[in-house]
């Protein structure tokens, strides 16, 4: 009896260091909400709710949160990676392409692979890079000129690389690619250079596409009519965040970016689909099965790459496959991820583009005169900061921008091959009528807030998708760029500008725990668990910092 | 697009600073009156902002607004660009513009663009340093090259970001003119003291303050009975105590300050 139990602890030993060794097959990604001490994609799951089952940490005792371990990053510049984590190894990217495993417990290295860029590569904002996909032992990363790279998870060597576009173009890759069955899935950024965007799948295997789906449709295709003239072929329509996917359905959805060129509609007369749209497309085939557009014929630069948070709800007495959005054009929507169908559009900040929708869910704009500020700015009410759902709390959260708005202007601009394709300009509304103008939040600024709370302050705003209200809101002094994590222990961890990691209570808004960390939070919290621990980690500046409870004596 | 780039922030400064050093020489042209300004405002809207941008800077290697120019050193320069074009770079005559539209157009890149700006008077510096120091008793709040008072701004490099237009209202409407970042705060502690002192950062748990006895004092929102911000400025206005040559003096000091 005693050899047979010796046996069995032995059997489960192995069994638990095959475990340790298992690779990520598309099944485990499939069923990621099964192993809550793993974060297998870029939001945790093909949902993207950014919600995990651990339940560790709870609002009795966030409190007794404390730090673990932290990594300094050793590139300087926002950081808005998000990593994986599998079986107690995290993957993670750090500016502007380089791979770093570690073991997610210490913080200690295993390995650095750095990438180096053709030199040519051109992005808007900064040389980001989202983070990395992981399939079977390999790893994927999209880079800034506009590569695919596949790098081996054990010892960062790179397996191939393929070229997806045309860097000379401003073509970039920014978003962590997407595993969906046997594919590498990504998109391309480069809207403000007048690309023509597309989302692209991969054989994980050896780089060659598969499939392509571009966000311009093409002359003559479905679409085009949205378009006059030649504008589409430098029409923007950039993927820079990653997507979701629907295993039942088979479709995978990503958001969109602007219309190029960004501020002069006039230049480009039509709805200009699908800029600013969510795209539903068949996994197997990239084929357009729906989609709907947030902001037609876009003037404000309402980028509509944010994560789509796919939830099943109770909707009007029907359990609804639905698709939760908050759009940087300042509205929250809820659509049927089935048919794309609108089922619910309300405004979460100050929104004066549009005063509401008709009856097919498409707004109804209201231009601002000349002159004067257009709600929400530049910036918009949130922007590709990830959002969160929880099951539990039946809420969706959003990082916003409030009472935030931005005068814009329009010019002609002419196409030239690399370069900037703007067509004007957005200047953050000034709150002092002689004041410099104002450097705007958009920048990262000093650690001096100078422009203080008067053009505009940050928010997590809880929202209940049923009727699109707010049932509650933190709001910030400054101004956030952090996204959120729930968990199944209703505690939602979020930060913003001013550098403080928050711990709220998910149902009710209440600030459980904070930490001043020093550096803007421009990522989202990711959580896990190792040897029975729960740990979050947030990027705070240049540095990486994980927590977990105090441990017991 | 996501940002809006560090640069273009960056921008906006250096062109205030160009705008600065081009009005400080200014003689006659610069005092146009506020009608001119205006008309010139509509004629570069209708003639000019197609090209040359909304902000005079869509034109490589030319940032109106700033001062900035390829050959144009002079007013002179400036119209006789306009009357002749500049055919290689693809700029047709403006011939048809009559001389007091011209000129219109020319006050107007002249007030860096500021319609409102009323004809403001740019002195002479030297005097004006003498103002700042005497009769005006600026230092006695604020500090210039590390000499005068901690209480209000240090306007080392205020030549750099401000324009004439917006000093010469700091100087009459000084609560009008103040940023937000500088206000007043007025708090009291949970044992009764209170502090008055202006706003050097501020984040949503804590506020930090420059207090009237020069002291650095950080303060945590959730430890104060009370927290304002106080709407008005402890700065006077200057528009009787100091003569109209005395603010332009003033004036042209302040925008000769560029930093160290």
């Amino acid at each position: 009896m005693k050899k047979l139990t010796r046996l069995a602890v032995t059997l489960l030993l192995v069994s638990a260091s095959y475990r340790l060794d298992a690779q990520v097959t598309s099944d485990r990604i499939l069923r990621a909400a099964d192993e809550p001490q793993n974060w297998l994609t870029y939001s945790g799951g093909y949902s993207s709710q950014r919600y995990s089952l651990l339940k560790q940490i709870d609002t009795s005792n966030a409190k007794n949160l404390e730090l673990k371990w932290m990594m300094q990053n050793q590139v300087f510049g926002p950081w808005e990676s998000s990593p994986l984590v599998v079986d107690g190894i995290m993957y993670l990217t750090q500016r502007p392409n380089d791979v770093i495993a570690l073991d997610a417990k210490t913080g200690r290295m295993f390995w650095l692979y750095r990438y180096t860029n053709s030199g040519r590569q051109q992005v808007c904002c900064g040389a980001q890079n989202r983070g990395v996909a992981v399939l079977g032992d390999t790893l994927f990363m999209g880079t800034l000129d506009a590569h695919l790279v596949a790098i081996d998870a054990k010892n960062g060597k790179p397996l191939w690389n393929v070229l997806v576009a045309d860097d000379k173009l401003a073509y970039s890759i920014t978003l962590a690619p997407l595993i969906v069955k046997n594919k590498v899935i990504v998109g391309v950024g480069g809207a403000d250079y007048g690309i023509r965007g597309f989302v692209a799948a991969f054989d994980p295997k050896n780089g060659h596409e598969l499939w392509r789906f571009y966000t311009i449709p093409g002359k003559g295709e479905p679409g085009s009519d949205s378009w006059s003239g030649e504008a589409w072929e430098h029409g923007g329509g950039s993927i820079w965040v990653t997507g979701s996917y629907d295993p039942a359905l088979n479709l995978t959805y990503w958001g969109v970016g602007n219309p190029g060129p960004d501020w002069n509609p006039d230049q480009r007369p039509g709805d200009n689909l699908y800029t600013d749209s969510v795209v539903a497309l068949d996994a197997d085939t990239g084929k357009l099965k729906w989609h709907y557009q947030f902001t037609p014929n876009d003037g404000y630069d309402y980028d509509s790459v944010q994560v789509p948070v796919l939830a099943d709800l109770m909707w009007k007495g029907t359990l609804t496959k639905a698709m939760l959005w908050g759009n940087r054009n300042g509205n929250f929507y809820v659509l049927d991820r089935e048919n794309g169908k609108f089922l619910l559009g309300a405004p979460f900040v100050k929104v004066t583009w549009m005063s509401g929708f008709d009856e097919g869910g498409r707004p109804i704009q209201t231009p601002q005169p000349v002159g004067m500020p257009t709600y929400p700015g530049v910036q918009g009410g949130t922007n590709w900061y990830s959002p969160s759902y929880s099951p539990r709390t039946g809420l969706f959260y959003v990082s916003a921008w409030e009472n935030y708005g931005s005068v814009y202007r329009k010019e002609a601009v002419q196409y030239e091959p690399g370069r900037r394709f703007n067509g004007g300009a957005g200047q953050t509304a000034k709150p002092t009528p002689d004041a410099p103008v104002m450097p705007g939040p958009a920048a990262v600024r000093s650690p001096i807030n100078t422009w203080t709370d008067t053009v505009g302050h940050g928010a997590v705003i809880a929202i209940d998708p049923k009727t699109g209200h707010s049932k509650w809101k933190f709001q910030m002094y400054d101004v956030t760029d952090s996204g959120i994590l729930t968990t199944a222990g209703d505690v939602l961890f979020s930060g913003g500008r001013e550098g403080y990691f928050q711990v709220l209570d998910a149902r009710t808004g209440a600030l459980l725990w904070k930490t001043y960390l020093g550096g803007p939070i421009m990522s989202a919290p990711v959580t896990y668990s190792i040897d029975g621990k729960q740990y979050v980690i947030v990027n705070s500046g240049n540095v990486m910092v994980t927590f977990a409870l105090r441990d017991q004596n | 697009m996501r940002f809006r780039s560090l640069l273009g922030a960056a921008v906006v400064f250096t062109l205030a600073a160009h705008l600065a050093a081009q009005n400080a020489p200014q003689s006659q042209q610069a005092q146009s009156d506020h009608f001119v300004i205006e008309t010139g405002a509509r004629l570069y809207a209708g003639q000019c902002s197609a090209c040359h941008g909304a902000n005079g800077d869509q034109i490589n290697g030319v940032d109106l607004r700033a001062g900035k120019f390829l050959t144009v050193k002079t007013d002179e320069d400036l119209a006789g660009v306009l009357a002749s074009g500049r055919p290689a770079a693809g700029m047709p005559s403006f011939a048809t513009l009559n001389s007091d539209e011209a000129r219109a157009i020319i006050a107007y890149i002249r007030s860096a663009f500021d319609a409102t700006t009323e004809g403001v008077t740019i002195g002479n510096a030297g005097r004006g340093a003498a103002v700042f120091e005497g009769k005006g008793g600026c230092t006695s709040c604020h500090r210039v090259n590390g000499r005068g008072a901690y209480t209000a701004t240090d306007l080392t490099e205020i030549g750099t970001n401000r324009t004439p237009g917006s000093l010469l209202r700091a100087l009459a409407q000084p609560a009008q003119a103040l940023l937000p970042g500088n206000r007043t705060v007025r708090a009291v502690t949970r044992d009764g003291r209170t502090i008055r002192g202006r706003r050097l950062n501020e984040d949503s748990f804590t506020i930090q303050v420059i207090d009237e006895q020069s002291r650095l004092v950080s303060l945590v929102k959730s430890d104060l009975r009370t927290f304002e911000l106080v709407p008005t400025s402890s700065m006077p206005s200057y528009e009787t105590t100091l003569t109209a040559d005395e603010r332009a003096d003033l004036i042209a000091y302040l925008l000769s300050l560029k930093g160290r």
